[in-house]
């Protein structure tokens, strides 16, 4: 029965949905462009506010560097505004995914500690604007944040993994019980103001030097 | 159609699931249904000598309290008489998270007291033999309802869907949370600020075990009024496993988060929702319901 091989059934069913196939998967390749598309569009954007600063970096600045038209852009993010959340969540699911994985270890929880401020400042090294982009933008203009991205709402991804962090730290009884927001406060705020100085060339070394004294000295404040 | 016969038998009991059954508004009704061949706190066809020395016919067995082996109450050791009967009887009723898991008595003797075929959420020896005809029924004390609801359903002849512990699904296949009138407050993360107060949820700092409680408290009020976490009481989470807890008013939290997540809900997944509610303040829900002062 020649009419029954696998080719010949394929090949009917190709005939017979050929423009079905060909349309979605045309759609599909069109989806993924998009997505790299909106993806480059928040690399070369959360460059230049930090670099530039928020007010003095224009949509037409963020077009130019990408070889795009504004317009085009606009199909993107509708205003300069939602791009600013949007990077926002952005920088805080990335850096939450780094700390999901210091999660994830079945490894004591000073040296989670440790693995958190190494990674905090690898990124603001390797990746500056990441960091540098919640230091100067989003705590300097609050007003841009302040509908839409109410309390966690755009950095939930972040504070979440610190959470799950602590309340491990805790239950494994090698941290202290205590308010989420002090110890929270004591272990970002530091490593978070450690990077501010940097910015601001005031700190003499590089912020490596600093990796085991600021672990020993958070893992020391929150211990039990 | 013949009525079934309906034997209770007691063994180490606080008697809590006898008065609870015994304020259920339509308990005549229900009684008549079945012929009552013993039951320790009322009169009855046969008396307990009867139960000891003839081997009656029994085709529901309902058990209250908890399964001390080798405990002698009157002469008579019950764990035995139980045993006896259970084989015999059509259907098992563990009536109570004593009888059913072990409960407070367990708390006593843990190595020796269990539940009649659970120790705990641990299965025991004779499970086998009787899993086909159990129905675990925990909750100190049961709701009346609950157990009107498993003997309507046996004695017209209907099977009860059940879960892997032998639960009702009908009854148990929710947690105390649904239907809990303080819902709103649990979704948008506000605590009450103390005990019998109308705003607030009792879970975050007041002890409340609703969400991670299976049990049916606030679809089928008590009294056909209330329940505990309506009036603002927290749950203690008297039908699961694992009851008693300790500090049954303290929710234990690490760090401001609860250390037990409602019922098969990641940690993840309840701090990125939780975290976004706390974000908002609904004036509404910071108000009192009632001004008593206007």
């Amino acid at each position: 029965m020649p009419f029954a091989t696998p080719h010949y059934i394929f090949s009917l069913i190709l005939y017979l949905f050929y423009d079905t196939i060909y349309q979605k998967g045309i759609l599909l390749i069109n989806l993924d462009k998009k997505a790299l598309k909106r993806e480059s569009i928040i690399l070369a954007s959360l460059k230049l506010f930090s670099s530039n600063g928020f007010h003095k970096t224009t949509i037409p600045d963020i077009a130019k560097q990408l070889n795009m038209s504004v317009g085009n852009l606009y199909n993107y993010f509708k205003s300069k505004d939602i791009l600013a959340k949007e990077l926002l969540k952005y920088t805080s699911e990335t850096v939450g995914a780094e700390i999901r994985k210091v999660n994830a270890l079945d490894t004591s929880t000073e040296k989670k500690i440790k693995m958190i401020v190494e990674l905090y400042f690898s990124m603001a090294k390797e990746r500056p604007e990441m960091i540098e982009y919640f230091l100067r933008v989003y705590l300097s203009y609050r007003d841009v944040f302040k509908d839409g991205c109410e309390g966690m709402l755009c950095v939930s991804g972040f504070v979440t993994e610190i959470m799950i962090f602590f309340d491990n730290g805790v239950e494994c009884g090698e941290l202290r019980d205590q308010d989420f927001f002090s110890a929270f406060g004591l272990f970002m705020g530091y490593l978070g103001g450690m990077v501010f100085l940097k910015g601001e060339e005031i700190l003499p070394n590089e912020l490596e030097a600093y990796i085991d004294d600021i672990s020993y000295n958070i893992y020391n404040a929150l211990k039990r | 159609m013949k009525k079934l016969k309906l034997l209770w038998l007691q063994s180490l009991t606080c008697n809590g699931n006898s008065h609870s059954f015994f304020n259920h508004p339509d308990l005549f009704a229900i009684l008549s249904k079945f012929e009552l061949i013993y039951f320790p706190l009322i009169d009855t066809k046969y008396s307990l000598e009867d139960i000891l020395h003839k081997q009656l016919e029994c085709d529901i067995l309902i058990i209250e309290g908890s399964i001390k082996k080798g405990l002698i109450k009157n002469g008579v050791d019950y764990s035995k008489l139980i045993e006896n009967y259970a084989q015999e009887a059509k259907h098992i009723i563990t009536a109570g998270t004593c009888a059913t898991f072990g409960g407070v008595f367990k708390e006593y003797d843990p190595e020796r007291i269990s539940g009649f075929c659970f120790d705990k959420e641990r299965v025991k020896e004779n499970f086998n033999s009787y899993k086909d005809k159990l129905i675990s029924l925990p909750g100190c004390p049961i709701h009346p309802k609950w157990l009107s609801y498993v003997l309507q359903m046996l004695g017209s002849g209907n099977t009860i869907p059940i879960d892997k512990l032998n639960r009702p699904q009908e009854l148990y296949n929710i947690t105390v949370h649904t239907g809990c009138s303080r819902n709103e407050y649990f979704e948008w993360k506000i605590d009450t600020k103390g005990f019998g107060h109308k705003e607030g949820c009792s879970f975050y700092e007041h002890g409340c075990q609703g969400p991670y409680s299976r049990g049916s408290c606030n679809k089928i009020l008590w009294n056909d009024t209330s329940s505990k976490t309506i009036v603002g009481t927290p749950c203690f989470g008297c039908t699961e496993p694992t009851f008693p807890k300790e500090r049954l008013f303290f929710t234990k939290t690490n760090m401001g988060i609860p250390a037990t997540m409602p019922l098969e809900v990641s940690k993840r997944a309840y701090l990125t929702i939780t975290g976004i509610a706390k974000s908002f303040t609904i004036k509404r829900l910071e108000r009192n319901i009632i001004d008593y002062d206007s």
